[in-house]
């Protein structure tokens, strides 16, 4: 018997903890955490402990599949066919679109963590049309925050709970980085730190919250500018971080007439620094009484009052045009809308700020910020937040993430100890410079794209629009339907291609989403849209390829099917260039080293886009003489530079010839032995002047520009007033010299582009009879398969194999729907029959459920009697893609898709029902190449099944 | 004293994110209590054999609502029923550190040990007709082959709110007794007379007083940005009704 440890990164969801696989006999034994990795320090969850059965999945894909003649997508009829072919179907497809018209190739990808590659392959590809799953995930989390305070939750930043006192969650069940993130949050509260939980429903992490407070869906937005005017009102913010390092004390010009109405006022003398980011606003300094250059020392802006420029012009500070808007927002005009108490609201926001002035933490830590003021110590006001989804997931939640961003400024608690914290290459500029093109002629036949595909628009002119002002992408993100849509909108693709609005496209590539499922709204309608035929009987959307390792909903309508490997059986990269495993105190990236050999014929992902990206003589993967420039992905990593010598690559430790460079160096062939060395990772620990208040800290901020982490080392300056937003909104108004919208969106930019904070009812709510549909329903992940698909993990399903529709006793009552018993939801796009379940930790005006634990008969591996697809249900069914006049069911500032504002009705299924799930769809046959599971019974020792 | 190994499970942390079960699976399964079956693995009511299992329950009436993360497996009872009603002695608890465990070779499979446990501890296993349950991985926490730091269960390695605590609840110095002491440990169902080796941590709740004076203070920033409400002169004063 042969023992080994092999270490890897995880992937059974996003979270990407370090593991040691141990084998035995080469077979897998089993997985733990590795106690030597710095993000998970030797703990896995539940998704990380199933790894074994992920592998032995009887959903697993082993060969390429090619639809059979005459077989309709869908129905999941499929040949093997041979690596080879499947290459040259895509070889001689999309060279031909390439040459042609790139943008009739669209790429988009479930997973939001190998953007680095599937970017740059569409980039050189020359395709707008590539996106990750953000749009439809959380976009709203990171637009909102990135455009306020130049960094996000996520893997971009988070809360600091060593050090905080106040810990409060909005709208999160379950989050990555999830270990890191229960590690935290059980030290947290065994330190006695105080922790509560604002959420409809309480399961998850707000089961162990200290205090509960129920919040009725897509109100977040009203409570937060509640809180923020009673901590405005009380004093309680902090008035020297908001003088400093906010845009507060800066004077906006207040004459309506003015051709810079809503601009900051500038001190024209003075250089702008950078014109993109310019640093010559104004402040009113309040000892001298007279205005002086933003920042000028000894000065210290006023945050109130009316004041006149010397040449007449009418300004005020930013702070007072906050406070002007959130004093009408008193806790009592809340306590309508959210259904907390107004007296819980104003004790919440004395908390936040008793706790966050009198509970200082000064750490001894001597630093510079960007004026050159030294400061003696670093200071933290411990109060930190966290939230995800249930802000994000609502057409309103790019405003209400931005309120919360506004109300973390005002405490004092960004990048310090105890409130949010920063993780590399985070902060970025606000916004960040990366831009798409401006226009049609940035897509052009066999070139690369002239620009990212996504960007962060700073004004109208960086919109990616023809003359026309009409979307150039397949999504239109970037039109002035979704102008700072800077994840795309992955949830619009089909729809709009279906429709050919914009325009048709031949080639849709989908890697990693159940988009005919559960990553879908209207899913009854898209799955028709895949399938549909023009009067030339011709497909709408010609050509469907798909990349998965399991047999899903999706790959059953896809016309190419690429079977993918696991985690374990590939190399990959979480590279700095994407979404890395940064920790607060420094950069950290980490690598994927195959510990078993791929199942049957299947192939990395990665692996594919090289051979095609060569195939296809993309600029960045070909030799002047036309030969192909990286044998493979792991050589690509190796030798690849973002620009000919450069120094930046997908891996930033180990970097130069001799291996001692980090961030930037030349190309070091030893790094992956380097990284498989080092537990699969590489840190960098900043000094300790380096990593707090790095939006300001010139130090740090020179650090990121020497290793091109940043382009520029100028400060990051918190937007609580946002001129960007205020610059189209001025374009609507048409005040603006540039670009202006079509007639038809002119007031909706017009509304929604507001400079301030704003709270507003979410759209489709907005279009709904509440008095039909008087409840809010709303889905989340359970942690056992958070981020993950696993349905057809035999250990994961037993927790998690069907799910019911939680209801409040008293609604439910009210509905006649009985505890356990079969009922309809319905909303105004569809209905859903499922079994009901009495829960009294959710607000009587919610109902909710797990979501995508509802599967289609004979997906996944799954027999067409599993319980996932006769008492499993999606509530996918009951979501619109799409509002009356036409746009998508999305924020309009961002595109995030609106999954949780469906208003629905609950009423009992009749007795002589069907006691099963509607609707039904057909069973699914068993893939080529997909292992015939046992069916009664099985054990798994040692990479040995038993079984029947 | 003898010893006594045995779970502290705190329930102040648990969020309920089943680490504890499927990691304690994927140890045993392939390990010396194993296998650990799975029925239907992919068809209708999967069902398989757990050592630990969690249970989520909710206390109270909204709003006041708890949501309770429950992970249970056997106890270790310093005086388990299971032992003397097993006829072959295959139930049995380890001298040397109180384990209770299942002599395979011994085992008919009769179930009068499961029947005998008040906590349903234990799970029959249909196809090698034994009776299994947690062994609080005794082939671990034995293993002189393993670093010192793996020397533990599964799922105390693995639980990533360090909710669960191992150790020799004898010793009064030990991680477990501290916490029992400490932090309010109990049994489950004492009044069974079983004595459980395993114990829980309950729910502590951290909150917060503002005094009225806290909220106004000589530092309050409105003061500095002349936000405190001052009366206008003309306001009406003693200046104004009195000559003294």
């Amino acid at each position: 018997m042969s023992a080994s440890v092999k270490t890897t990164t995880c992937y059974m969801c996003a979270c990407r903890c370090g593991i040691r696989v141990h084998m035995q006999d080469g077979n897998i034994r089993y997985i733990d955490g590795n106690p030597d990795h710095p993000l998970n320090k030797g703990v896995i969850c539940a998704k990380g402990s199933s790894g074994i059965m992920k592998q032995e999945s009887p959903a697993r894909l082993t060969q390429p599949l090619k639809r059979k003649e005459g077989a309709e997508r869908g129905a999941g009829e499929f040949e093997p066919i041979s690596w080879e072919e499947a290459f040259s179907i895509l070889e001689k497809r999309l060279g031909k679109i390439r040459e042609t018209d790139p943008k009739k190739f669209a790429l988009f990808t479930g997973r939001d963590q190998m953007q680095a590659l599937t970017g740059l392959f569409a980039r050189q590809f020359g395709t707008p049309n590539y996106a990750a799953h953000g749009g439809f995930c959380s976009v709203n989390m990171a637009a909102g925050m990135i455009y306020t305070v130049g960094g996000s939750f996520w893997e971009f930043g988070g809360p600091d709970l060593e050090r905080s006192k106040l810990f409060i969650m909005l709208g999160t069940a379950e989050d990555h980085h999830s270990n890191p993130l229960k590690i935290a949050i059980s030290a947290f509260k065994r330190r006695g730190g105080r922790f509560i939980s604002i959420n409809p429903v309480r399961t998850g992490y707000s089961a162990i919250a200290d205090e509960w407070v129920p919040i009725r869906p897509g109100t977040d937005g009203a409570l937060l500018l509640a809180l923020t005017a009673e901590v405005i009102s009380q004093g309680l913010y902090d008035r020297e971080f908001v003088a400093r390092y906010t845009n507060g004390g800066q004077l906006v010009v207040t004459d309506p007439n003015a051709p810079n109405f809503g601009l900051f006022a500038t001190d024209d003398n003075a250089e702008p620094a950078l014109p993109e980011y310019p640093q010559n606003q104004v402040w009113w300094d309040r000892h001298t009484n007279s205005p002086v250059l933003s920042h000028t020392p000894e000065a210290d802006p006023a945050l109130f009052g009316n004041f006149r420029l010397p040449d007449g012009t009418q300004v005020r500070p930013a702070f007072q045009l906050l406070c002007d808007r959130v004093k009408q927002h008193t806790p009592e005009w809340a306590e309508a809308i959210t259904g907390v108490p107004a007296a819980t609201i104003r004790r919440l926001a004395h908390e936040m700020g008793v706790t966050a002035r009198d509970d200082k933490i000064e750490l001894p830590i001597a630093w510079t910020d960007c004026w050159g003021k030294e400061h003696r110590t670093v200071t933290g006001n411990p109060v930190a937040f966290h939230a995800m989804r249930g802000l994000a997931a609502h057409s309103n939640g790019f405003h209400t993430v931005r309120t919360l961003a506004v109300l973390m400024s005002l405490l004092g608690t960004i990048d310090r100890p105890g409130g949010f914290r920063h993780k590399a290459p985070f902060p970025r500029a606000i916004p960040p410079n990366a831009k798409t093109p401006t226009g049609p002629e940035g897509v052009q036949p066999g070139k690369p794209l002239a620009g990212l595909a996504l960007g962060w628009p700073a004004s109208p002119e960086d919109l990616f629009i023809d003359e026309d002002g009409e979307p150039v992408r397949i999504d239109k993100a970037f039109s002035w339907e979704y102008p700072l849509s800077v994840h795309g909108l992955m949830h619009t693709v089909i729809t709009n291609a279906w429709k050919g609005d914009p325009y048709p496209i031949d080639t849709l590539f989908i890697f990693m989403a159940n988009m005919a499922w559960n990553s879908t709204m209207n899913t009854v309608e898209v799955r028709k849209m895949l399938n549909d035929k023009g009067a030339d009987g011709r497909y709408k959307i010609p050509f469907i390829a798909v990349c998965d390792a399991f047999q899903s909903e999706m790959t059953a309508f896809a016309d190419l099917v690429l079977p993918d490997t696991t985690y374990l059986e590939r190399h990959d990269v979480m590279s700095m260039l994407d979404r890395p495993i940064s920790e607060f105190d420094g950069p950290m990236d980490a690598v994927r080293i195959p510990v078993v050999p791929p199942k049957g014929d299947c192939k990395p992902f990665q692996e594919v886009l090289i051979e095609l990206a060569s195939r296809l003589k993309l600029p960045a993967f070909t030799l002047p003489d036309g030969s192909r420039k990286y044998r493979d992905y792991p050589d690509f990593i190796l030798r690849h530079e973002t620009e000919p010598g450069s120094g930046i690559g997908f891996l930033a430790g180990w970097r130069g010839t001799d291996g001692r460079s980090a961030m930037k160096g030349e190309p070091n062939l030893e790094q992956w032995k380097r990284y498989e060395d080092n537990n699969c990772h590489f840190k960098l620990e900043l000094p300790h002047s380096y990593q707090y208040m790095r939006n300001w800290n010139r130090g740090y901020l020179e650090w990121a520009q020497r290793v091109r982490i940043r382009r520029h080392a100028d400060p990051i300056l918190i937007h609580l007033y946002s001129e960007v937003l205020q610059r189209f909104r001025l374009a609507a108004q048409g005040k603006w010299p540039g670009r202006k919208p079509p007639a038809r969106l002119a007031s909706r930019i017009s509304k929604y582009f507001d400079p301030l904070p704003l709270y507003y009812v979410p759209l489709e709510t907005e279009h709904t009879d509440r008095a039909k549909f008087p409840l809010a329903a709303i889905t989340q992940r359970p942690m056992a398969m958070y981020h993950a698909w696993d349905s057809q993990n035999a250990w994961l399903r037993q927790i998690h194999t069907h799910n019911y529709l939680f209801v409040n006793p008293e609604t439910a009552r009210a509905a006649g729907v009985a505890d356990g018993g079969w009922m309809w939801v319905e909303s105004p796009w569809g209905k859903v029959r499922c079994m009901g379940r009495y829960s009294e930790a959710v607000e009587p005006g919610t109902v909710w459920t797990w979501n995508a634990i509802g599967k289609q008969p004979g997906a996944w591996g799954l027999s067409a009697a599993a319980n996932e697809s006769r008492k499993g249900f999606l509530l996918n069914h009951l979501i619109t893609d799409s509002l009356p006049g036409g746009t998508s069911n999305s924020d309009p500032v961002t595109g995030q898709a609106g999954w949780y504002d469906v208003r629905v009705r609950i009423y009992p299924a009749q007795p002589e029902e069907p006691q099963e799930v509607f609707p039904t769809f057909e069973a699914l046959p068993r893939a080529p190449g997909t292992r015939e599971a046992p069916k009664r019974w099985m054990a798994y020792v040692s990479g040995k099944i038993t079984g029947k | 004293m003898s010893k006594q190994l045995a779970l502290v499970i705190d329930l102040n942390v648990c969020v309920g994110c089943h680490a504890c079960v499927t990691s304690c699976k994927e140890w045993n399964t392939s390990g010396l209590a194993g296998f650990l079956s799975d029925d239907n693995p992919y068809g209708r009511d999967p069902t398989g054999t757990f050592f630990n299992r969690v249970q989520t329950f909710e206390v109270g009436e909204f709003p006041n609502t708890e949501t309770v993360h429950f992970p249970k497996s056997c106890l270790h009872c310093e005086d388990p029923p299971c032992v003397p009603v097993c006829p072959t002695g295959a139930s049995y608890k380890r001298a040397e550190d109180g384990i209770v465990l299942v002599d395979y070779d011994k085992c008919i499979g009769c179930k009068y040990c499961s029947w005998a446990c008040p906590y349903g501890a234990r799970e029959l296993d249909e196809h090698q007709k034994v009776m299994k349950k947690c062994t609080l991985c005794v082939d671990r926490i034995t293993d002189a082959s393993l670093p010192e730091r793996d020397r533990k269960p599964a799922c105390v390695l693995a639980c990533p709110t360090s909710a669960r605590l191992f150790g020799d609840v004898h010793d009064p110095a030990s991680e477990v007794s501290v916490a029992i002491r400490e932090s309010g440990g109990y049994q489950l169902m004492p009044e069974w007379g079983t004595n459980p080796a395993n114990h829980y941590l309950p729910r502590r709740k951290t909150r917060k007083h503002i005094h009225e004076d806290e909220l106004v203070r000589h530092d309050n920033p409105l003061k500095i940005d002349g936000q405190l409400p001052k009366p206008a002169p003309s306001d009406p004063s003693l200046d104004d009704v009195t000559s003294w």
